[in-house]
């Protein structure tokens, strides 16, 4: 899933300044699972938006929403067509590609991001969420023990640890995170294929996904 | 002139190799004197490359300086700022102008340096570069074209004696040896039970390569301490962060000079590895001294 993080409300009011009329659109999927902007997340940034304003003595009305799926134009469509009528901007609370989805269908308002989309991971326990996939294209977990160095380790090394693993087997950069290089050999030992890890991996081709990424499903 | 560090390799039984660590900013004459200082008195003179990820003179710069005054430079190279393109045209470079030695690294995170908004660039790792350069000394470049005009490099890497666990780390450090390295600088050695472990294991991959032992000045307690946490890949023992907390008001940086001259001659005479690479950072002028309390230099060859 796509993990997000709500941005300051100082930098929030910033972007919306000048604007009396707004809508606030969470997202039930992701941002909602990470706490960052789902419906309760829409709730609480339209009251501490309502209140800064009107400590400041400033009109603002806002709509509240959440589309079920920020990312699908049909969702987008069906949650949103009649209330943006009503409103000069919108501030959405889903990832980048939820307000993009948003900007794109209705190119006459301008639309603002409220989080800032931090990586793709999963929930490692109450209120903790951790990266697990970059994205690259080019799947390499078959050999590294399902744990992905590319982003796991803070280098995206391939072919093992930097010299910099602390004590222990922490990171480089940050003794509170394993070494992903550490926590691959500890795996592989356990399924007894350390013969993977003495492996010599290629240079990366960064050409796997041609960026901007697109595919067209090829249909019978 | 300097001789070839290759032939050094071939030749000497105890090599010794320090460390110059350029200027912030163009101000080199400190660091030409330090050059003109050491390099008669050790076989090879390494340049880091924006060490501890903090910007300064390149590593080429300075082993351009080294070459001019007639010594013989190790260019370091890591992977953190520059992608394979630049890499490359870097290395035909300081070839070009006579750089001959070429230390791979990965490269500390630029979350420990001064420019920590950086994009971290690791295109490559320190294992695929040793092959990069092995590739350029075949006359190719690394996707095949051809080289109109070759380079022959004596590749160096690095290794982390200290590191815990070490068995990640002894992987890594036999894919070096498979790609075939000339000579290994290594980390930090303080613990010589622990440096005679990682040989033991090392020449179990590995006769020939020849191995130095990295030797990193202590100055004060505080800084062995400060180091351990935070320099990657160093690690000073309690017993000796002692012995320097006992070092008299101002004689720090001297006691710091007789456990590294204990430490090598140690090294040397049971014969431990090849040699040493001393890191004097920011004391580079101390080298001497050093190599005097290791029983290495004579007093009057010291020139001071």
């Amino acid at each position: 899933m796509i993990i997000a993080e709500r941005k300051p409300l100082e930098e929030i009011r910033t972007m919306i300044a000048g604007y009396e009329k707004i809508l606030v659109v969470g997202c039930g999927t992701c941002v909602t699972i990470c706490w960052a902007g789902g419906e309760k997340e829409v709730g609480i940034l339209s009251s501490q938006l309502r209140l800064a304003s009107s400590r400041e003595g400033k009109e603002l009305s806002i709509l509240e929403g959440v589309v079920e799926r920020q990312c699908e134009k049909e969702m987008v469509i069906e949650e949103l067509r009649d209330k943006v009528q009503d409103v000069e901007a919108i501030l959405s609370m889903a990832c980048g590609i939820g307000v993009q989805t948003v900007a794109d269908l209705f190119e006459e308002k301008p639309v603002f991001p409220a989080l800032n989309t931090t990586f793709m991971g999963m929930p490692e326990g109450e209120g903790v969420w951790t990266e697990k996939c970059g994205a690259c294209g080019d799947c390499l977990l078959y050999w590294t023990g399902g744990i992905c160095p590319v982003v796991r380790c803070a280098k995206g090394l391939l072919n093992g640890p930097c010299g910099g693993t602390r004590k222990g087997g922490k990171c480089e950069i940050d003794p509170e995170k394993d070494c992903a290089w550490v926590l691959i050999y500890r795996r592989l030992e356990k399924q007894g294929r350390l013969d993977l890890m003495r492996r010599y991996y290629q240079p990366k081709n960064y050409r796997a996904v041609k960026r901007p990424g697109r595919i067209e499903a090829v249909t019978a | 002139m300097a001789r070839p560090f290759r032939e050094i390799l071939k030749a000497k039984d105890f090599i010794i190799t320090a460390e110059a660590g350029p200027v912030k900013g163009i101000n080199t004459q400190k660091m030409i004197e330090h050059i003109e200082l050491l390099k008669d008195k050790v076989d090879g003179l390494n340049v880091t490359d924006n060490q501890s990820a903090v910007m300064r003179y390149p590593s080429l710069g300075a082993c351009l300086l080294i070459k001019e005054q007639g010594g013989e430079p190790i260019l370091q190279v890591t992977c953190r700022d520059r992608n394979r393109l630049a890499i490359q045209a870097d290395l035909l470079f300081a070839y070009s102008r006579g750089i001959k030695n070429v230390l791979c690294l990965t490269g500390d995170s630029v979350d420990v340096g001064d420019h920590k908004e950086a994009k971290p660039v690791f295109d490559l790792d320190s294992v695929q570069l040793i092959h990069l350069v092995h590739t350029l000394n075949s006359g190719r470049d690394m996707v095949g074209n051809e080289l109109d005009g070759g380079v022959d490099y004596c590749i160096g890497a690095s290794a982390t004696p200290s590191a815990d666990p070490i068995e990640p780390q002894l992987i890594k450090f036999a894919k070096k040896l498979d790609a075939g390295v000339d000579f290994i600088q290594t980390q930090a050695v303080y613990d010589l039970d622990e440096f005679k472990r990682f040989m033991e294991h090392a020449r179990k991959i590995d006769e020939q390569v020849k191995i130095l032992a990295g030797i990193v000045l202590l100055v004060s307690a505080r800084m062995a301490a400060w180091m351990n946490e935070n320099v990657p890949g160093i690690f000073v023992p309690q017993h000796l962060i002692d012995e320097m907390a006992q070092a008299a008001k101002g004689k720090g940086v001297a006691k710091g000079i007789e456990i590294a001259g204990r430490l090598i001659s140690q090294i040397k005479e049971e014969k431990v590895c090849d040699g040493v690479h001393i890191m004097a950072i920011g004391r580079e002028e101390r080298v001497p001294e050093i190599l005097q309390a290791a029983g290495i230099c004579k007093f009057k060859e010291l020139g001071r």
